[in-house]
């Protein structure tokens, strides 16, 4: 118990002296995060409702392998990426492997699915009674489309949350892919890995709560924009 | 015409997304401004924190960005031989000479040595203290009664302790299933350490990692002499014949960095104000012989 009161105090210590390796590392996490996290969010939320305005065959199937790459392990688009990225793999030429490059692509093969899935959801909780009312006062389909979007922005949102959390808190694929080097891909998990390998509890204790600082921050700034 | 609306929004969207893809990356690209050179190196130069105290004197004099990663021997090679680094610091003289044969690696450059040790619990339950590292390995395998923690994870320190049971006249597979009190994890030095204090094991330590990690430890070294304890360190550059896209240049530079006159008096000395005695000893290109 002792220590994580210390770890408690350590954090406070680390953020308030405004310790330079640790908000670097915070940076950096929230830097990679955001990016992948964005990125997703520009090809799950286009696709997603094509998916969801879009009858064709096989749908069902393909929302089925949708929701089982929720539970994709992040060492496994860890090794994933690695193959792919490294020298020695097909996509070696772009010299990416153990930079934020490889990590935000790591990170946005994980956060799709979820993404994508919970998109889809977002449009299909939207009223049929909202669709016909749409049609019935003369919306053509684009702006019928624009009607179910602005409708389900709320749970659209939660889609992009959920996504940048899972982004945020991964570390089997950041350490995979990026390598934990200091000063260049050292994120607050692949920090917190090390650090309590070396037995450094009370730092790995202050970096967790940073990260849930971080996340709350976001959280809080997003439920804003909400309610706009 | 309800197809088509559809259709324009998701262009619209993609246009945005295209946008965001060609800004974002160049804000993350914009992280590697200078030149950089990576080097994957065992656990033990990391844990006891010499490649720390190292990096930033070498970057200053060649004005480069070195990244250092975290590897088992195992892995460094992998990650040698895969051309994704562009020299690797290791410790496994077999396998070293192996990579070098392979094409792989350029020559391997021995450039520091210490010795691996047995530690364990105070009360030594198996009653190993004083024998030589085959004795008590054998001792071990015949009482049963004390728990031994294997790093499992073809690291250096895994590879000599392979070489240890082999001396001791065991078949590896053998001692894997040879009980619980054999325990094979996955891990870097200073995890194992800190893993076998916590369940009163013994396991098989490198001495710089074990007297960097020592205060947090309840352990003490068990079995300390034997000629097949040496443990040298070397760096090996990747073969630019193999992998054209590494960076020989700075490999090389890192090899003459290591094995200057300068250097290995800093390695001589690293760890005597913290810890009372060396934990490296410098051997710039002498072969050691066990």
């Amino acid at each position: 118990m002792l220590e994580i009161w210390h770890g408690l105090i350590k954090a406070l210590e680390l953020i308030v002296s405004l310790d330079p390796e640790v908000m670097e590392i915070a940076g950096r996490s929230l830097r990679i995060s955001v990016t992948s996290c964005l990125l997703a969010s520009s090809i799950c939320i286009p696709l997603g409702s094509l998916i969801h305005f879009h009858n064709f065959r096989g749908k069902r199937a393909v929302i089925n392998i949708i929701q089982t790459l929720f539970s994709v392990p992040t060492v496994v688009v860890g090794l994933f990426v690695f193959v792919l990225f490294s020298n020695a793999g097909p996509l070696g030429t772009f010299d990416i492997l153990f930079t934020p490059i490889a990590m935000v692509i790591g990170q946005m093969i994980l956060i799709t699915p979820i993404m994508l899935g919970l998109t889809i959801s977002a449009l299909s909780g939207v009223g049929k009674e909202i669709v016909d009312t749409a049609i019935s006062l003369g919306a053509s389909g684009f702006q019928t489309a624009l009607v179910v979007v602005r409708e389900s922005r709320y749970a659209v949102l939660a889609a992009v949350t959920m996504g940048f959390g899972r982004a945020i808190s991964e570390v089997g694929c950041a350490l995979m892919v990026g390598g934990n080097i200091r000063g260049f891909t050292r994120t607050i998990t692949t920090a917190i890995s090390l650090e309590t390998s070396k037995g450094d509890l009370e730092l790995s204790i202050a970096l967790g709560i940073i990260l849930l600082s971080l996340a709350l921050i976001v959280n809080v700034a997003l439920n804003r924009l909400q309610q706009r | 015409m309800k197809r088509k609306g559809v259709l324009l929004v998701i262009a619209v969207l993609v246009a945005i997304s295209l946008t965001v893809a060609a800004c974002a990356p160049a804000g993350v690209g914009a992280l590697q401004p200078q030149e950089r050179m990576k080097v994957a190196t065992t656990t033990s130069l990391y844990d006891t924190g010499l490649w720390g105290y190292l990096e930033s004197k070498f970057e200053q004099r060649y004005d480069v960005e070195l990244d250092i990663m975290y590897a088992g021997t195992g892995k460094a090679l992998e990650y040698g031989s895969r051309g994704d680094v562009d020299a690797i610091t290791i410790h496994d003289k077999a396998r070293e000479e192996q990579f070098v044969a392979e094409g792989y690696g350029v020559e391997r450059v021995p450039f520091a040595y210490n010795y691996f040790l047995i530690v364990g619990p105070p009360g030594d339950p198996a009653g190993i203290k004083g024998l030589s590292p085959e004795d008590a390995f054998k001792q071990l395998m015949e009482t049963g009664s004390g728990k031994f923690i294997s790093r499992g994870d073809d690291s250096g320190t895994h590879g000599k302790e392979k070489t240890i049971w082999g001396a001791a006249g065991f078949d590896y597979e053998a001692v894997q299933k040879a009980g619980d009190w054999y325990i094979e994890t996955g891990g870097g030095m200073g995890p194992i350490l800190l893993m076998a204090s916590e369940k009163q094991a013994y396991t098989l330590t490198d001495m710089g990692t074990f007297l960097a990690y020592k205060v947090k430890l309840n352990l003490v070294p068990i079995v300390d002499k034997g000629d097949i304890l040496l443990n040298v360190y070397s760096i090996i550059a990747i073969n630019p014949e193999k992998h054209p896209k590494t960076n020989i240049e700075m490999a090389n530079n890192l090899i003459n960095f290591l094995t200057s006159d300068e250097i290995q008096e800093l390695i001589s000395n690293y760890g005597v104000k913290d810890y009372g005695t060396p934990l490296f000893y410098p051997c710039a290109g002498a072969e050691l012989t066990e």
